[in-house]
């Protein structure tokens, strides 16, 4: 047997487990960020530049979890996930108050933050308990799947961080309702919900019931948080059809908006593309999405049917909190804008998203050839 | 559904799941869909609103800063307030070269290198797009010099400011302390607290004393402008302005006179002293001497005066009064009476032949009496005009360490009284437990010794002696130290009073109290330590010196001021409150290195009282406080008994 030359079977084995379509969606959306960035931080080459690090550390994550099989991944559910509730009680008992809120834990060489872990965690292991039991599902096992959501999702709400929270209950969320939770239990849940709305209310702190307030009249606190969503208003409103063009957002350059190369990149993107850029940008995100749901279907297994399902519908959710806070439709949580807000943690945490995403894909794939 | 336990069925199974998935995907698409009609609703329906808010007339919206509320003393006297004048600004960024545009301002407006100084430190700590000050205060002359000028300097502005001024000047500085320019630190804690909002335009912020401690009554409600600015940023028109809300006039509880009157007293000494209404704990006078200018911290201090300040051996910044922590020295004796009665280990009536010295059962080491050949006969009332040290050596060994400890305790030694300023310190009250943690060491019944005068691992602070003499003076009732009287709303007749109840109640005989209180009258009168300073007292004026060791004297050594370097010299103390019957004052007074507490500390007390009891004002200079330094050496009450190294 003659062997290949070296370069092409590398090739080969470099690109044996990603999924081409997806790839082309995702990097449409990483260059656009990029893009965008430049003319956030009025042309600082330098963030545009620790920004590609991000990327690139975040996609060579990716790749490895793309690799990992899938009987392999499953193993893995649960010590993440018991390791990911130490460190959230660490937090909880140890943790570092940063700006109000206890959410980084020192290990001594670092400070890490544990919530982001979840936002991966937390599917893995409902699916995967889904996975073991599911020959014998019975309302006790969604029961237990819940619990396993809710308990995480108190800690990281009790922090407080907010849109983290948010994120990881719609994940949970996504794999309960994939798993075929009845409508009827739904439904109670829902009313439950909005019974329990007053005394949750009661339990938020003042900051969060501050930002709610905001949504409904910004002109509240002009000069505090209100300002951020009214100067997001003001830039996506005057972008128009077309957009003021690229580096021209008086908003963006005249220093009127806030948090703009982190939760308010969307303003800067809107008011220089218009909405025609945003149209193009949903579509960006619509392909993402698709791609992702067309792997949900053909998945293999149950475990790989939910995590799939929750992974896309997950990030869907980040994208469209980020524009409706943005835009003025939702409270101002802090969740960045995927795959184009500036900041390495986040980058990571949904490259490796997609990286299970492809697992799923082509190893399936090579089963059935 | 029911039997799906039985039989794992497949292919029902995935259409379940597909079912669930279409669901979702037209869940993603309505909410896509919601996105989209908000993006036309801003971008198209309402895009000339936005359009014109943002574009052609761009809104700024600015922050008007509120004025900082005064601060006043119990009868009205501004301690601080503010006065408009103008300042000369320069924006980093917008200069090319700083140097040349300084010299060239020189040439303009009178800047020192002491400005330049600052301005400096200034540029290092601010950014880049702030307006900093290169001169404040600047003349009329001045303003109307640059004002022709001012086309030569882009980036350089004179602007019209509120400026902060203290008229008490160094007397209230570790009272009142100061503001200074917002730092990234304050940035942090106000984003912690989320008031950062109500700081945007602020440029200064509490640092210190009152200042620190009520700053969020200060400093006030920012007011908003929303203003239609045009390409240039020129403001064009105002839509709508919400005014300011000026900060709190705070009135303290302090009375200014007094205040002034205790610092003269001083004359040339260091030290501290606080003043206390007993009947409610109002403060009425803080002193910490020496103090500092706190109008130079305002706008950052140049580096010349902070030099002179952070490294003169007086440690001006230090707040002696607050944060200084001294042996209570004999100051501690009343106290130890009433724990000697409380536990019955001593009456009233029971005497000791004073050789002049105390040994404890079983050694030979002498405990020394501060006066050779000791005090003859003492019973308890005679142990504190006199000032017995043996008396109290006896009784501490027999108390024992932990019952000192919990009934001097009750006074509020050994923690923070908790008075409106931060950073006070806690003393130390000693235990067996406390020598344990931190010594890893057992008690020793010659520590105990020592402990009975105040001379051992003791350490108190002249707010908390103040404090437990208040307490004292009010037969046990403690009322909680504090500054403010009243909050006036600013544009409001409204205020609020703190509200003042007792905070609690010393379990005390009344007939124990009685005789103390007689005892530290004595103290006054011929006989007793203060003699000199009660002479012609117009009220029963109870008092107790005390003195606090600066350096160990040796077995066998005597004490002698005159050979001893001014720094090392004792440190004196008083405690006072008058009238003893029905106390409406308690003072404690500390004079560095004052020697005793008798001759330099007691008579600033007699000044206070002569003043807030009968309205006297000392007419003579205070300079007679050294010319007795001489005179009363014979009563010196120092209890010089601190063990030598081999005991």
């Amino acid at each position: 047997m003659i062997k290949q030359p070296l370069w092409p079977r590398l090739k080969r084995r470099l690109i044996l487990h990603l999924d081409p379509i997806l790839m082309l969606a995702l990097g449409l959306l990483l260059i656009t960020g990029l893009v965008v960035l430049f003319s956030a931080t009025d042309g600082n080459w330098g963030r545009v530049m620790a920004q590609v690090a991000n990327i690139l550390v975040a996609l060579v994550c990716m790749w490895l979890v793309a690799n990992i099989p899938l009987h392999y991944l499953m193993r893995t559910a649960l010590p993440i996930y018991v390791f990911g509730m130490v460190l959230l009680i660490g937090v909880a008992l140890f943790g570092e108050v940063s700006h109000g809120a206890r959410r980084w834990l020192n290990i001594g060489v670092a400070t890490i933050q544990p919530s982001e872990l979840m936002k991966i965690a937390v599917p893995l292991m409902m699916a995967w308990y889904f996975e073991k039991n599911e020959a014998t599902l019975t309302l006790k096992n969604y029961f237990i799947a819940a619990l396993l959501l809710l308990l995480p999702v108190a800690l990281i709400a009790r922090q407080p961080d907010l849109g983290t929270a948010v994120l990881i209950s719609a994940s949970g969320f996504y794999v309960l309702f994939l798993a075929g939770l009845s409508w009827r239990i739904m439904g109670g849940m829902f009313v439950a919900a909005a019974a329990s709305a007053p005394f949750l209310w009661s339990m938020l702190h003042d900051y969060q019931k501050h930002r709610i307030m905001m949504l409904l009249d910004p002109s509240q606190d002009a000069l505090g948080k209100g300002y951020h969503t009214i100067q997001g208003m003001i830039a996506v409103g005057s972008g128009g059809v077309l957009g003021k063009g690229y580096l021209n957002g008086t908003q963006t350059h005249l220093d009127f908006l806030p948090e703009r190369t982190t939760d308010f990149i969307f303003a800067v993107y809107s008011e220089e593309f218009g909405l025609l850029g945003n149209l193009i940008l949903l579509g960006m995100f619509v392909f993402v999405i698709g791609r992702g749901f067309i792997i949900t279907a053909n998945a293999s297994t149950y475990f790989t049917r939910l995590m799939a399902g929750s992974i896309t519908l997950t990030f869907f959710t980040y994208a469209f909190v980020n524009m409706g806070m943005v835009s003025g439709i939702l409270p101002v949580v802090g969740v960045p804008l995927p795959l184009i807000s500036y900041g390495g943690t986040s980058m990571a945490t949904l490259l490796l998203g997609f990286g299970m995403l492809m697992s799923i894909h082509t190893h399936k794939t090579l089963v059935q050839t | 559904m029911k039997h799906r336990v039985e039989l794992k069925n497949s292919q029902r199974e995935i259409y379940y799941f597909r079912l669930r998935l279409v669901l979702s995907i037209g869940f993603v698409l309505l909410l896509l869909f919601l996105l989209l009609t908000r993006f036309v609703y801003l971008q198209v329906i309402k895009h000339s609103h936005y359009q014109t808010l943002a574009e052609n007339n761009r809104i700024s919206v600015v922050p008007i800063v509120p004025n900082r509320g005064l601060i006043l003393d119990r009868n009205g006297v501004i301690l601080a307030h503010n006065y408009s004048g103008y300042t000369l600004e320069i924006v980093p960024s917008k200069v090319t070269d700083m140097e040349a545009t300084i010299d060239q301002l020189a040439q303009l407006v009178d800047i020192q290198i002491k400005d330049r100084k600052r301005f400096k430190k200034l540029l290092l700590e601010s950014h880049n797009f702030e307006s900093l000050p290169i001169r404040n205060r600047l003349s009329d002359e001045e303003v109307a010099r640059f004002a022709a000028q001012s086309y030569r300097f882009p980036g350089v502005e004179i602007k019209a400011r509120l400026f902060r001024e203290y008229p008490y000047n160094e007397q209230t500085s570790h009272l009142i302390g100061y503001i200074g320019r917002i730092n990234d630190s304050d940035i942090q804690q106000l984003e912690d607290d989320e008031t950062v909002g109500n700081y945007r335009g602020s440029d200064y912020i509490g640092k210190t004393g009152i200042e620190q401690s009520y700053e969020s009554e200060l400093h006030g409600t920012t007011g908003i402008e929303q203003m239609e600015v045009d390409a240039g940023g020129r403001g064009v028109r105002v839509i709508s302005r919400t005014p300011p809300v000026s900060g709190n006039t705070l009135v303290l509880t302090l009375d200014a006179k007094l205040q002034e009157i205790a610092w003269q007293a001083f004359g040339n000494y260091r030290g501290a002293l606080v003043a206390i209404d007993p009947t409610n704990g109002e403060v009425l006078a803080f002193i910490s001497k020496p103090g500092y200018d706190p109008n130079l911290f305002i706008d950052g201090i140049d580096e010349d005066s902070w030099n002179e300040l952070n490294n003169s051996p007086d440690v001006p910044l230090n707040n002696r009064a607050l944060r200084g922590q001294y042996p209570l020295g004999s100051t501690i004796k009343p106290f130890m009476a009433l724990a000697g009665l409380y536990y019955g280990k001593r009456s009233p009536s029971y005497a000791i032949s004073d050789p002049g010295y105390f040994t404890l059962p079983g050694s030979s080491h002498h405990y020394r009496d501060w006066k050779k050949g000791g005090h003859g006969m003492v019973d308890m009332f005679k142990s504190i005009v006199v000032s017995c040290d043996t008396y109290y050596y006896g009784l501490a060994v027999e108390l024992g360490i932990d019952n000192m400890y919990n009934f001097l305790s009750q006074f509020g030694f050994g923690k923070p009284t908790g008075i409106d300023l931060e950073g006070e310190t806690s003393g130390l009250m000693p235990s067996q437990d406390w020598k344990m943690k931190h010594y890893k060491q057992k008690w020793y019944a010659g520590d105990t010794v020592s402990a009975g005068i105040g001379q051992g691992y003791d350490l108190t602070t002249p707010m908390q002696l103040a404090f437990a003499t208040a307490v004292l003076a009010n037969d046990g009732v403690g009322y909680r130290p504090h500054l403010v009287r009243q909050v006036q709303r600013s544009g409001s007749k409204d205020t609020t009073i703190p509200e003042v109840k007792p905070e609690f109640t010393i379990n005390l005989n009344p007939e124990h109290v009685a005789l103390v209180k007689s005892a530290m009258v004595a103290v006054t009168q011929p006989g007793g330590t203060a003699a000199m300073a009660g002479a012609g007292a117009a009220y029963a004026f109870a008092g107790k010196t005390g003195t606090a060791q600066v350096v160990g004297i040796k077995q066998g050594a005597k004490y002698d001021a005159s050979q001893l370097s001014e720094r090392n010299r004792d440190h004196a103390w008083f405690i006072a409150f008058a009238p003893a019957d029905k106390p409406k004052i308690a003072i404690a007074v500390l004079v560095e290195n004052g020697g005793h507490g008798g001759t330099v500390a007691a008579p600033i007390a007699r000044k206070m009282m002569d003043y807030y009891l009968l309205g006297k004002v000392p007419a003579t200079a205070p300079s007679s406080i050294k010319a007795q330094s001489g005179v009363a050496a014979a009563q010196t009450s120092a209890a010089s008994a601190v063990e030598d190294e081999h005991d």
